[in-house]
């Protein structure tokens, strides 16, 4: 067992907002490209040009078709990396410490020098966030880029995680949710941000905003939006109707 | 147990050196930040400062590394040694190389240049490549624009002067309303994400227009999960009630459009003074005069002398009721009571939410305008409504449903981006005069007005092989890449003797019909000979159609070459300003390739082309960037616009600067130079925009012109059919062209739906690039085919339970053509009648450095085996091209299929032999880390 803290100073996190997030990927490869290079060991892919590559990443992009009752089916795209959960499972789980909560801004991150590969805290992660790498045999999971938001070797703007850099559709937002007037507290408040899994109890710090409401012209006509009255029927009306609105002009 | 937190180094160095570029992964050229370790390409992002990009990168673009990297790239120079098609090559040397390939053309240059067909597919070149085309005197050069999407490109140049993706943007900061057509995951990349994220983040409304709800459709707001191949006739719907409710921009037709031009009621063509303006009645005056005289208010309505207005001619076709909702519901797939809605919606948004800028502009007419109107509702569209063979008429119909609402180039509408807005009359005409041992008479490709200016011989025989420009696809302005294999196989219009290709995977997943071509590329005649006799091939990657060529030039990868993306062809240009941008090596190849443009130069210069020598008979260039660097296309005006002159500070026009790529590299690999506000909107009649485009050497003079409505090169052909003229068409074309040459925008069923029977094929079949792999070379990629290794058949709901689909099920495709074996998925997302599957996912085995048990080859399969270029005999002996009838553009996504359940076979079927790879395969395992 390794110990939570009972608070941390910051709570680091992300927004993820569903109305916005195309599926393009790019947040997965980005991460990819980082953490191949950067915190701890490469992200190793197995059999990459055969029949069953396996590779580690540490995001990845799950897309769920959705039927509502009144409405077409959507398509939901949905990115998922860990959620720094203040209470995460993963980390009182692990039996070497390996695991843990920074206490200063709530990253959980692993140790690599103290992981023993046992898997233990993938199991009891219930997100399905961590995955053992295949050539290290270490523990890999998102690190929120622990190594770039600090990171006095890069210019101030680009200190925010890679996937959050990268997203074309701008539908990821890194910052600190105890603080509340952060761009992610403020996002979270304004657009009703969620909990993945609420009933987990690993209360994650990571939010999700759920799509708008979508095909609203499905089923009833809307009152709001009358249809266009007809100036004419014929040709010759119309005609006639452009010149005496171009005259009034 | 409680354990001290370890101590972790959170600002680690990130690099030794960041080396900007441009990505080569799609067609979106963004800017990227190359990180160097140890001299190595450590990792890639996105460059903040980029004009296209602002930072961000795809997925494609963050795996570039391991396309730089990939097992598949090709070494050195190769030798056919085997029969086509087995993959058999022996290593040669560049000397060897180049003696080989200046003895095949050499010949051709001095006796029969046309005899030279070259070919360039992904090309991002092609104001070079067409450039040593036109000096080596072959009339034989396209890209690969006939196969993608030139009905897009040619529908908005002829309509607006200009079009969608490259030349054009969605007004993003201000747009209220998006509609999106047949774009699910494509063209353009990032642009788009972004622009949507812009929009998203106002709450702005998304409207997708797509069979398929994946992607960008996704997110949208609103779906019309419309029946593939009637986008024209739902746009032409929306026109009519538009029209009808008077919801249209009254003020913004009569003064920038042909609307009020009186066309001649006995020829249909513009009635003209005697210098070739366009006649128009002054509303005030009541005179007739030229449209674009100062003070002159065009009438919609007026007539003179029983000659109405084109807005006349406009008003009696589209307010027919075979227009109305209810008259198109079902061939659309749409309900008319939506139709409605979206009819309302629009003109909600573009009327009552109107929006202005605070800019004074100054139009052509010299009169000043205080503020500027914005019309906030923005469109885009690509391959989805264009690649059919209505495409054509599709887009055209896009544009004026855009151009009445009054949403071009105005703020909150469509942006053009430089050297767009350009009329087509200040594009090139096309040219075919061939001269042994001597250039091209002209440009290759260019915009027909006429059919004078069809490429055709003085027997009326086609002059290109691709037979483009002629009566069969009169305004096909891209070429037809996708004919040139089966009309040289077929002799027809004439034989070729080399065919030389670029970056263009023909013998698989860029031709129709792909078995087909793989015979016509390996047949051989009585004598034994191959029926294409000599096949140059270049490219980076052991692709598919290496095994089929007689010699390879290997051409790098993108981050060990120069380029140019130039204002001369398809700039990166934004639609506030002018930009263009280089590549430059950030690595030397660890290979013995040569990127393809500077070997294109080294041949020319060993055949001492015109333009590539000088008088005196030396060199001109020894490589790419020598050219890039030192070519004039015209005195001061060359492939880079930035840094120009002596001192590298001039723009646009300016003496040759040897210094330029270090200004370029220094300046992030890009340069741009802003619009300024006046001129930002309204530009193809905004004089302050005229002035800048002038002094920034895109045009010579002002070029103010009226948005064509009506179509005046299109009555001409379709009046030519009607008998008029000198030049006329074959019989068996006449009532065709009288139809499809309609001067105003309508639509017919796409032709493959009166070629087959639609009882016994029901389903729509079509296929489109994942985002993650859009215009590249992914499915090698080690980390993208993780993301997308498989493409099963997307199938609906209705059609999986009416043939009781299970998952991991197969079934059997088949259309007239051909047949295929493919895994089915379950896709609720998706009209109803309409199957589809990822484009390009499916590989031969043997190729790309791939394990032959790769899901990408065992799983994975096209959907071109159901595709022929040819539609089925009609019986009248005559071969129909599956494609566009006005230009030419492949009609991919006509196609009918029936389904049926079947047994699971080995892999997807048909298969393959697989083909030896000369680069061997990629390691087990990648541990990739560069540097400590």
């Amino acid at each position: 067992m390794t110990t939570l803290p009972s608070s941390t100073t910051r709570k680091l996190g992300l927004v993820i907002d569903l109305d916005t997030c195309v599926g393009c990927h790019a947040c997965v490869i980005s991460c990819k490209g980082w953490n191949t290079e950067n915190y701890g060991a490469p992200l190793s892919d197995q059999d990459p040009y055969g029949a069953d590559p396996v590779g580690t990443f540490l995001n990845r992009v799950h897309s769920f078709e959705v039927k509502p009752e009144d409405s077409p089916p959507q398509l939901i795209h949905f990115p998922k990396s860990c959620l720094h959960c203040e209470d995460a499972p993963c980390v009182t789980v692990c039996p070497t410490g390996a695991s843990y909560k920074r206490v200063e801004d709530g990253i959980v991150l692993v140790n690599e020098t103290d992981c023993i590969g046992c898997g233990l805290c993938a199991w009891s992660c219930p997100y399905g966030a961590r995955e053992l790498d295949g050539a290290e045999k270490v523990m890999k999971k998102c690190t929120l880029c622990v190594d770039r938001i600090y990171n006095e070797n890069l210019p101030e703007e680009d200190r925010e995680p890679a996937c959050v850099r990268t997203c074309p559709a701008g539908a990821r937002h890194f910052g600190d949710f105890a603080d509340p007037d952060s761009n992610v507290s403020k996002l979270t408040a304004e657009r009703g941000g969620m909990d993945l899994m609420p009933e987990q109890g690993t209360k994650p710090v990571n939010k999700y905003l759920p799509p708008r409401q979508k095909d609203s012209w499905e089923g009833e006509v809307d009152v709001l939006a009358p249809f266009l009255a007809p100036v004419a029927e014929e040709p010759k009306g119309f005609l006639g109707w452009l010149d005496k609105t171009l005259e009034k002009l | 147990m409680s354990v001290q937190q370890p101590k972790i180094d959170t600002s680690p160095k990130v690099s030794d050196e960041i080396r900007k570029t441009t990505c080569y992964m799609c067609a979106c050229r963004c800017g990227i930040n190359v990180h160097m370790k140890d001299g190595k390409v450590a990792y890639i992002e996105g460059n903040r400062d980029h004009p296209v990009n602002r930072g961000v990168l795809c997925a494609k673009g963050s795996a570039g590394i391991m396309q730089h990297n990939a097992p598949s790239r090709l070494r050195k120079p190769l030798k056919r040694v085997g029969p086509r098609g087995s993959g058999e090559f022996e290593e040669i040397s560049w000397d060897e190389a180049l003696d080989i390939a200046v003895g095949w053309l050499k010949p051709l240059h001095d006796t029969n240049p046309e005899k030279l067909a070259f070919f360039t597919g992904r090309d991002q070149s092609q104001s070079f490549t067409s450039f040593w085309a036109q000096n080596f005197g072959t009339c034989n050069y396209a890209a690969h624009g006939g196969f993608c999407s030139v009905n897009m490109a040619a529908g908005g140049i002829y309509t607006m002067g200009g079009a969608f993706w490259e030349f054009g943007q969605p007004d993003w900061d201000h747009t209220k309303l998006f509609m999106l057509f047949g774009v699910a995951e494509d063209h353009d990349s990032n642009p788009i994400k972004m622009g949507i994220g812009k929009i998203k983040a106002r709450g702005a409304k998304v409207i997708g227009v797509n069979p398929v709800r994946s992607g960008y459709n996704a997110v949208a707001d609103e779906w019309v999960a419309i029946t593939p191949g009637t986008d024209g006739l739902f746009i032409l719907a929306l026109v009519h009630e538009l029209m009808k409710a008077g919801k249209v921009d009254a003020q913004y037709l009569s003064r920038f459009t042909n609307a009020p031009v009186l066309i001649d009621k006995d020829t249909g063509l513009f009635l003209r003074d005697d210098n070739g303006k366009e006649l128009v009645i002054d509303s005030v005056t009541g005179d007739l005069t030229p449209f674009d005289q100062k003070g002159v208010r065009p009438s919609l309505s007026a007539t003179h002398e029983g000659h109405q207005t084109a807005m006349a001619l406009m008003a009696e076709k589209y307010l027919d009721p075979q227009y109305a909702p209810e008259a198109v519901a079902e061939t659309c797939g749409i309900p008319a009571e939506k139709i409605r809605k979206i009819a309302a919606d629009l003109a909600r948004v573009a009327f009552d939410e109107a929006i202005e800028l605070d800019r004074e502009w100054v139009d052509f007419r010299g009169e000043t305008h205080q503020k500027m109107i914005g019309r906030p509702v923005a469109m885009h569209a690509m391959r989805g409504i264009s690649a059919h063979s209505n495409g054509f008429q599709t887009c055209r119909a896009l544009h004026i449903l855009q151009i009445i609402l009054g949403t071009v180039e105005t703020p909150g509408g469509f942006r053009f981006k430089p050297p767009y807005p350009k009329p087509v009359e200040a594009h090139p005409k096309p040219h075919c005069k061939v001269t042994p041992g001597a250039p091209l008479d002209g440009p290759h490709l260019g915009f027909v007005r006429g059919p004078e200016d069809l490429m055709l011989k003085d027997d009326g025989t086609p002059a290109r092989i691709d037979k483009a420009f002629t009566w069969e696809n009169p305004m096909s302005s891209h070429g037809l890449m996708h004919m040139v294999i089966s009309n040289a196989y077929a002799g027809d219009p004439y034989k070729i003797d080399t065919l030389f290709m670029y970056m263009a995977n023909m013998s698989w997943n860029s031709s129709m019909n792909t078995r087909g071509v793989i015979e016509m590329l390996t047949d051989k005649d009585e004598s034994g000979e191959y029926k294409i006799p000599r096949i140059i091939y270049s490219d980076a990657y052991s692709s598919e159609m290496v095994a089929y060529a007689d010699l390879i030039l290997p051409d790098t990868t993108y981050l060990e070459r120069h380029d140019c993306i130039s204002l001369l062809d398809r700039p990166i240009c934004e639609a506030d300003g002018a930009a263009d941008a280089i590549r430059w090596p950030v690595v030397e190849p660890d290979r013995d390739v040569r990127g393809f443009q500077s070997v294109l130069v080294q041949l020319a210069n060993k055949m001492a082309l015109k333009g590539f020598t000088h008088e005196d008979g030396t060199a001109k260039w020894q490589d790419y960037a020598d050219y890039i660097v030192n070519h004039e296309r015209k005195p001061g005006i060359g492939p880079l616009a930035g840094f120009r002159g002596k001192d590298g500070k001039s723009v646009g026009r300016g003496e040759v600067n040897p210094g330029q790529l270090d200004s370029y590299i220094e300046n992030g690999g890009f340069f741009l130079h802003h619009v300024p506000d006046e001129a930002s909107y309204f530009k193809p009649w905004n004089a302050a925009y005229q002035d800048w485009a002038v002094e920034l050497g895109l045009f010579d003079s002002p070029q103010p012109y009226l948005f064509q409505l009506y179509s005046e090169p299109m009555r001409k052909f379709q009046r030519a059919a009607e008998g008029h003229g000198e030049r006329q068409p074959p019989e068996h074309l006449r009532d065709r062209l009288k139809t499809v040459m309609d001067p105003l925008p309508f639509w017919y069923a796409p032709f493959e739906d009166t070629h087959v029977d639609t009882d016994e094929y029901p389903i729509h079949a079509l296929t489109q690039r994942p985002m993650a792999m859009y215009h590249s070379w992914g499915t090698q990629n080690a980390w993208l085919r993780q993301v997308h290794g498989r493409n099963p058949l997307y199938v609906s709901q209705k059609i999986w339970d009416e043939h009781g689909f299970e998952e991991d099920g197969w079934a059997e495709v088949t259309s007239v053509h051909g047949s295929i074996t493919v895994p089915v998925m379950l896709q609720t997302t998706l009209n109803d009648h309409t199957v589809w599957t990822w484009n390009a996912i499916g590989k031969r085995k043997g190729a790309w450095a791939l394990e032959e048990g790769a899901p990408e080859a065992t799983k994975g399969f096209l959907l071109n085996h159901l595709i022929h270029e040819l539609l089925p005999p009609k019986g009248d002996g005559l071969r129909w091209a599956n494609s566009d009838p006005i230009t030419g553009q492949a009609a991919w996504f006509d196609l009918r299929v029936k389904i049926e359940k079947a047994a699971a076979p080995l892999e997807s079927q048909p298969g393959f032999a697989p083909i030896k790879s000369p680069v061997g395969r990629g390691p087990k395992d990648l541990t990739w880390k560069v540097g400590k």
